[in-house]
Parts: C-alpha cells; sequence; structure tokens
C-alpha cells in the first residue's frame, strides 16, 4: 500500500508533467466518455490510453498489478450488461432469463471499454504522480485551501501504516482468544471488534499528528512553498493530449454514426 | 544571538495551572518555574506529574482554555464546565507560547507520527514552510539540519517511510531545527527505540544544542541518556489541594544525591541502580512460583515444547502474480530465513538483533500468529496435547491455553471495555481458570482498578494488564515483544519479578528485547538475528547467569 503510493524509480516522461495538467487531460477524456454509451468513442480512448501507457512508466505487468480490480470490475460489468440487457437481434445464447443477443452483446462490450477508458486514465494518472506534487500542485496552482489538501495529504500517510496496523490488531486479538473460527455472526462480530481497535488506534495516532503539524507551525493563514509548482512546454502536450483523446473518441463516434448521448437516449 | 540566527528562549511559569477538559483534577497546579535562555533542562516525575502537559503549553498545542488568566483564585468545581482551564501564566519570552509559532519545537515519543510527509526533504522543509520562509532559504536549512541531525548521507526524495524509529526522530529533530526555534521540547523521544536508536538521538540532540545554543526542556525516565547532556534536573510532583510544582532543582549530580531514594521510589531510572528483581531461584524454593502453578501440573524443566526449523518469516502474505503468471501465488520475500530455535519449559529465550532483522516477526510466526514462509514451527506433544503440531493451525482458544503472547502496543490486544471483563475474558472462553483472576489482580497491582476502562489507565499499568490478561488463560509458553520499552523502572522491576517466578514454575519465556539487565534476571539462551542482507549465521549464544 505505501509503496503503490509512492513512485519508487519511475523516472518516465510523464512524471515530470504538472500533476494539475495531468488531472485536466485525465477529466476532459473522462468527461467525454460519460456522456455517450458507445463502443467506437470507447475503443478509441482505450487505444489512444494504451499507447500512453509507456510514456508513464506502465508496462503490462505493472498495469495488471496496480488495475486488476478495475479491470476485473469492467469485465464482468460488461458480462452482465451483455446477459441482462433487453435482446436486439439475433440471439447468441439462450439459458432461460439469461440471453445473449448481438445487441445485446455490442452493449456489453461497450459497456466494459467504456469502464477501461475511464478507469485506466486514473491509474496512469496515479502511477505517474507523487501524491506530494499532486497536492502542491492542487494548493498551489489549483488554489485550494491548503489546510484541507496538506492535512488530507498527511492522512494518507497514514492509510498505509493502518493497513500494517489492521494486520497487527488482528494477531494481536488472535493471541487474546479472539479468532476467525465459528459461525458467521461471530465472524461479524470479531471483525467488527478489530475495526473498533483500529478506529481507536487511528485516532490516537491522527491527533498525535495532528499535535506534531500543529507544533511545526501548521494551520497558519500564510505559508511559502518550498517546491513551488510550476508548468512546462510538456503540460501544454499533456493538455493537448487529453484534449485531442477526447476529441478523436467524439469524431470516430460521429463518423461511425454511433455516438448517443446518454441522457437523450431513453425515449 | 548565534552566527544562525537562533535566539535562546527563556521560560518563566508563575502559579501555572493546567486542567484538561473533562477531567476533575488540574494535570498541573500552581507551578513556578524559571528557565533561563540556553539552559538544559531534565524533566523527571512520577506519571502523573504533568510533566507532558507542561511540553504540550510551552509547545503551543494544549488547545484553548475557557478562562484563561481570569481564573486564578477562583476554583473551578469539576462538574462546572467541560472546557479545559487555565490558571496563573506560562511565557516564553514574557509573551504566551500561542502567540508565537516556531520560537518552541517539540519532538515526540511516537516516530511514527512524528513524520508528516513521504519525502526526507520535504517532511524537513515542512515546518519552515509554515512559518513562511523564503523557499531558497527553506533548502539552505534543510541541507543543514538534516546534516546537523546526521541524515544527510541519505537523499532529499528518500522515503520517510523505510527509516527506522531512531532516523525518524532524527527526522523530526532536523524538521524542528529548520524553524530555527529558541527552546527545543523533548517528550520521551527516545522511549520507543533501540540502544543504538536512543544514542543516535541523544548525540544528534547534543550536537544542535551546541551550535545553536537553544534552550532544552526534555522529559525522559532514564536519566543516564540525558544526565551529561543536561545541566540541570528539574523534578516535579504530581498535583495535589496543599499546591505542587517543582519539588527539586539543580544540577544533575545534586539533584540525583539529594533525592536518589525519592526518585528510585517513582520508578525513575537513576544512574547506576538496577531495580531489585526476583533471581532465578537456583535450587531454593521459588517464591513467586505460586501463580503459575495451575490446576494441571506443568511439564518437567528442559522439557522441549516449541521448536523452528529453518524457519523463514515475513509479515506480508502470498500475493498474486502478474497477467502472465495468472493467480498463482508468488510466496513474501523473507525478512529473516534460516533459523532455528528451542523452546523448553522453565527456560528463557530471549531474541535480539539490530532494526529489521525481524525479531517480532520470528516471535509473531513462533507463537503461531503468522504462517512461515517456509521451514516449519511444530510444537510437542507435550505443548500440543492433541490440538495438532502447527500452532499456527490451532484454533484461537486452543492457541491462548498454549502459547500466550503479549504484544508490544497493549491497546492493541484490548478487546473489552472494563479491566475485569478483560481479565476474566481468556478464562470465560476456555471455560476454566476463572479463580486464578483474583491472584493475578493482586499480584499485578490492578486489583483497585478493576471498574476502569483499558484505554484510560497508565502506560505502566497497560502494560501489567496486558501480560495478566494473557497469563489469565494459563499457557505454558508466553511471548512477549519487547515488554520493558518504555516502562518505568517500578514496572521494570514488576515485570522481571514475576516472570523469573513463572519460568522457575515451569513456563517457557520467549522474549524480544534489547534490554539486557532484563535478559540478565531471566537467564536462558540468546538467539541473535543478523541484520537483513548481513548473510551472517544466527548466533545462539549462552544467556547471561542470573545474578
Amino acid at each position: 500500500m505505501r509503496e503503490a503510493l509512492s513512485l519508487g524509480g519511475n523516472h518516465a516522461l510523464l512524471t515530470r508533467a504538472n500533476p494539475l495538467a495531468k488531472f485536466t487531460a485525465v477529466v476532459l477524456i473522462t468527461l467525454v466518455l460519460a456522456l455517450s454509451i458507445d463502443w467506437v468513442s470507447a475503443s478509441v480512448a482505450l487505444a489512444c490510453e494504451l499507447l500512453l501507457f509507456p510514456l508513464a512508466g506502465l508496462g503490462p505487468t505493472l498495469l495488471w498489478r496496480r488495475g486488476w480490480p478495475l479491470i476485473l470490475a469492467a469485465a464482468l460489468g460488461g458480462w452482465s450488461t451483455a446477459i441482462l440487457a433487453p435482446d436486439t437481434g439475433s440471439i447468441l445464447l439462450d439459458a432461460g432469463i439469461w440471453s445473449i443477443s448481438a445487441g445485446s452483446l455490442q452493449l456489453g462490450l461497450g459497456f466494459m471499454l467504456r469502464g477501461l477508458a475511464i478507469a485506466l486514465p486514473a491509474v496512469l494518472l496515479m502511477s505517474c504522480t507523487d501524491p506530494t506534487d499532486l497536492a502542491d500542485a492542487l494548493a498551489q496552482n489549483a488554489k485550494l485551501p491548503h489546510r484541507f489538501v496538506l492535512g488530507t495529504l498527511a492522512a494518507m500517510r497514514l492509510v498505509g501504516l493502518m493497513a500494517e496496523e489492521w494486520q497487527t490488531i488482528g494477531m494481536a486479538r488472535r493471541a487474546r482468544g479472539v479468532g476467525s473460527h465459528g459461525n458467521p455472526y461471530q465472524r461479524v462480530r470479531a471483525t467488527l471488534g478489530q475495526g473498533f481497535g483500529l478506529l481507536v488506534q487511528a485516532i490516537r495516532r491522527a491527533s498525535r499528528l495532528a499535535v506534531t503539524m500543529e507544533a511545526r507551525g501548521f494551520g497558519g493563514a500564510q505559508r511559502t512553498w518550498a517546491r513551488p509548482s510550476t508548468f512546462s512546454g510538456l503540460d501544454l502536450w499533456v493538455l493537448l493530449g487529453g484534449l485531442g483523446i477526447a476529441a478523436a473518441a467524439v469524431a470516430a463516434a460521429l463518423a461511425a454514426g454511433t455516438w448517443n448521448l446518454v441522457f437523450l437516449t431513453r425515449q | 544571538m548565534t552566527s544562525n540566527g537562533v535566539r535562546p528562549a527563556a521560560v518563566t511559569a508563575r502559579g501555572w495551572g493546567w486542567r484538561h477538559a473533562g477531567r476533575p483534577r488540574p494535570a498541573v497546579q500552581g507551578l513556578d518555574l524559571d528557565i533561563g535562555p540556553g539552559e538544559r533542562v531534565l524533566l523527571l516525575g512520577p506519571s502523573g506529574a504533568g510533566k507532558s502537559t507542561l511540553l504540550h503549553a510551552l509547545a503551543g498545542v494544549l488547545g484553548d482554555s475557557s478562562a484563561g488568566a481570569a481564573a486564578a483564585g477562583s476554583p473551578t468545581s469539576p462538574a462546572d464546565s467541560g472546557d479545559a482551564d487555565e490558571t496563573g501564566s506560562l511565557l516564553i519570552d514574557g509573551a504566551p507560547p500561542r502567540a508565537q509559532r516556531g520560537r518552541a519545537g517539540l519532538v515526540q515519543q511516537d516516530p511514527e507520527t512524528q513524520v508528516v510527509l513521504s519525502r526526507l526533504g520535504d517532511d524537513v522543509a515542512f515546518g519552515a514552510e509554515n512559518l513562511s520562509v523564503p523557499p531558497a532559504e527553506i533548502w539552505r536549512r534543510v541541507h543543514e539540519a538534516l546534516d546537523d541531525v546526521g541524515l544527510a548521507g541519505l537523499p532529499l526524495d528518500h522515503p520517510t517511510a523505510a527509516l527506522s524509529g531512531g532516523q525518524k526522530q532524527r527526522l523530526a529533530l532536523a524538521g524542528i531545527l529548520a524553524m530555527r526555534p529558541g527552546l527545543l521540547l523533548l517528550d520521551e523521544p527516545t522511549a520507543n527505540l533501540d540502544p543504538a536508536g536512543v544514542l543516535e538521538v541523544r548525540d544528534a540532540v547534543g550536537r544542535c544544542l551546541d551550535k545553536t545554543g537553544a534552550t532544552l526542556v526534555v522529559v525522559e525516565h532514564r536519566v543516564a541518556v540525558w544526565k551529561d547532556l543536561v545541566d540541570r534536573i528539574v523534578v516535579l510532583q504530581p498535583g495535589s489541594a496543599a499546591g505542587s510544582g517543582v519539588l527539586i532543582d539543580g544540577p544533575p549530580d545534586r539533584v540525583l544525591a539529594q533525592a536518589r531514594d525519592m526518585l528510585i521510589a517513582a520508578g525513575v531510572w537513576v544512574p547506576g541502580h538496577v531495580p531489585p528483581a526476583r533471581a532465578r531461584a537456583g535450587t531454593g524454593a521459588p517464591d513467586g512460583a505460586g501463580l503459575a502453578a495451575g490446576p494441571a501440573a506443568g511439564p518437567a524443566a528442559g522439557q522441549l515444547l516449541l521448536a523452528a526449523e529453518n524457519l523463514a518469516v515475513s509479515r506480508e502474505r502470498p500475493r498474486r502474480a502478474g497477467p502472465r503468471g495468472g493467480f498463482r501465488s508468488i510466496p513474501p520475500r523473507p525478512v529473516q530465513s534460516g533459523i532455528t530455535a528451542q523452546v523448553r519449559a522453565g527456560e528463557a529465550l530471549t531474541i535480539t538483533g539490530p532494526n529489521g532483522s525481524g525479531k517480532s516477526t520470528f516471535a509473531l510466526t513462533l507463537a503461531g500468529l503468522l504462517r512461515p514462509v517456509s521451514g516449519a514451527v511444530s510444537a510437542t506433544l507435550e505443548l500440543s496435547a492433541g490440538a495438532g503440531i502447527d500452532p499456527y493451525k490451532w484454533k484461537a482458544d486452543q492457541l491462548i491455553a498454549r502459547i500466550g503472547t503479549v504484544f508490544q502496543e497493549p491497546e492493541h490486544q484490548f478487546v473489552t471495555g472494563r479491566v475485569l471483563d478483560e481479565l476474566m475474558f481468556g478464562p470465560r472462553h476456555l471455560g476454566r481458570g476463572e479463580e486464578r483472576v483474583d491472584e493475578l489482580l493482586e499480584r499485578l497491582r490492578l486489583a483497585e482498578l478493576v471498574d476502569a476502562n483499558p484505554y484510560t489507565l497508565s502506560g505502566g499499568e497497560k502494560r501489567r494488564l496486558s501480560v495478566a490478561t494473557v497469563l489469565a488463560a494459563h499457557p505454558q509458553v508466553l511471548v512477549l515483544d519487547e515488554p520493558t520499552f518504555g516502562q518505568d523502572a517500578n514496572t521494570w522491576a514488576e515485570l522481571a519479578s514475576l516472570l523469573s517466578g513463572l519460568l522457575d514454575a515451569g513456563t517457557a519465556v520467549v522474549s524480544v528485547t534489547h534490554d539486557e539487565e532484563f535478559t540478565a534476571v531471566l537467564g536462558g539462551t540468546q538467539l541473535s538475528l543478523a541484520a537483513p542482507g548481513a548473510g551472517a549465521p544466527h548466533r545462539e549464544l549462552p544467556g547471561v547467569a542470573a545474578p
């Protein structure tokens, strides 16, 4: 968890771009894809994104390791759409209430591709962006309140710690005789107890961290930034790239005649 | 004013008192104290004397009080208000601490919460940023501060999560130095560190003080560590109606000579004094053994109970491979491997080694709480009594009756909201042994606290309770992870005496510890784990004979 949040040895091109520029580009793509359910715009965007992954220093192995829950969720979503959507066109498979037709398969495929095309830019963003740099950009460039941004950043560091603490508390409670054995009710109770233990520790840690931050002068109205968050020529390319992918997706869908705005399709 | 812009601060307390919100009695009352610029003060006193409260107040992090100075002379009744109460005055250079951000810098006990950001350089810069120091000046200070605390060898983007406890505390010190405070406040900064870490931090503090001339106030009950670095010891006493505040005040040698007996009685670690603990019995009748003699007679001393064979350990679980490997699971990289050890009835096994050598991980694996990466932990028939050979596969109630584990942080093991329930928890689950609870309450001085909430106890009380709860299930093997970390001398002596009695009565005691005096009391074998990647074999040393 803690490793996943840091960049490690990633020195790919996109790690040098301003996080706010990357963030904006991702939002652009996501917004456009959220407008339509069609497989053309989704596949065009997805293809462009996959081409960009090497620029973020993300190979297929790492992509799978970071993104497998999303990839799995998209596949499941696509599958369930395919079997549950109203049938149109020729029936390809029929098993009682579950059936797959050409139309529902297309819809399911579109759904899956769209899910991936929306989710992967976020994986891309996080794998080439250090959270500290993102916080710097959000506070300095996007002018979000620094107390909120830095407080969240410091708390995020504790999240990794909490994952370790969860494991320790689990063991500590087993050593007291609270087991993960027994019937479902007992298991739920044991998990709730462990959750309470974690909550207590989280609050203690958080309040000690708050004291640490306050003792270091945090909380004033003014502060300076040791890491000025600046834009460069690369960021212009990042923005243009985001805009380009979004435009290409819409253009391709319009040309293929598949573009349909989600809020207009219900008749 | 010294060359590098630090102006040592003066502290003045006049009849100062503080009552925390929701507490009936003040933590500090009627304190009169003057600390001159550049003085180095070690603050001592029994727990409850308000040492930490004073440091937090000086750091300006105590929060707001309802009454402030107006309350002086008008006693507030406990039920009166839920707000905190301040009386008298506490000033740094003649002004309230809260009004002067950055004038004082505080380092607390828990290294994990002393780190704010995830990269080394950023963390040091954090305080200076908050004080609106210009960026170019911040980085100059960051380099200087890292150099002063001996961390200049690490890159600025080094992940702070990868630092050891001692390094984290030095990093916290660097973050404070970058603020150029006139007053350094250290609240038990070394209580959670191993001996090497303690010296690292102490020496870094010494170097920084010599350089900046800043005023120091340190709270720590291991006097020997700080004695030569401070030029004054102030002993506080707990607040009472008669007034509290400073009990003794003077140069270290004089205070230690004058108040030696009082400090020893208060549980302070006075240099040259090892708290008397019950010695292991040679041939004579063991006096503390009554507790451990349970209903069933244990195995004979020296009987093998538990063995680790070529063990590799890790806290991580196996994880999934990449897309080409599908869902095949990859075993985690062990933090330590090739460990072989035996646990025998009535014998102590002490596990030592540097930070990161996997001492605790090994102990938890031995205790059946972690699955071995490779190799095996096996229980002999004497211990398993029908539960099977692998402790990791035992059910929780089978485990606690055989192997009891005391974690480093007592709070991790609390499962109820009341001391008595906490002690009864194990016996109730097992359906036997409730009669031992009274004895444990007496033996570990918890009888007065039966109705208290475990989370509200003092550090020493929590430690005693966590040991008692595990003993209540009457395990034949007791595993303790750093049981003496941060404990005062009185709790230390009680713990050492108790374990020495248990050993004589046939319990096997496995402890992860850096504490040489503690090891000396328990005797037995010492297993020294090598640093990760050192490649050296683990040494098993003959135990130090009990004194």
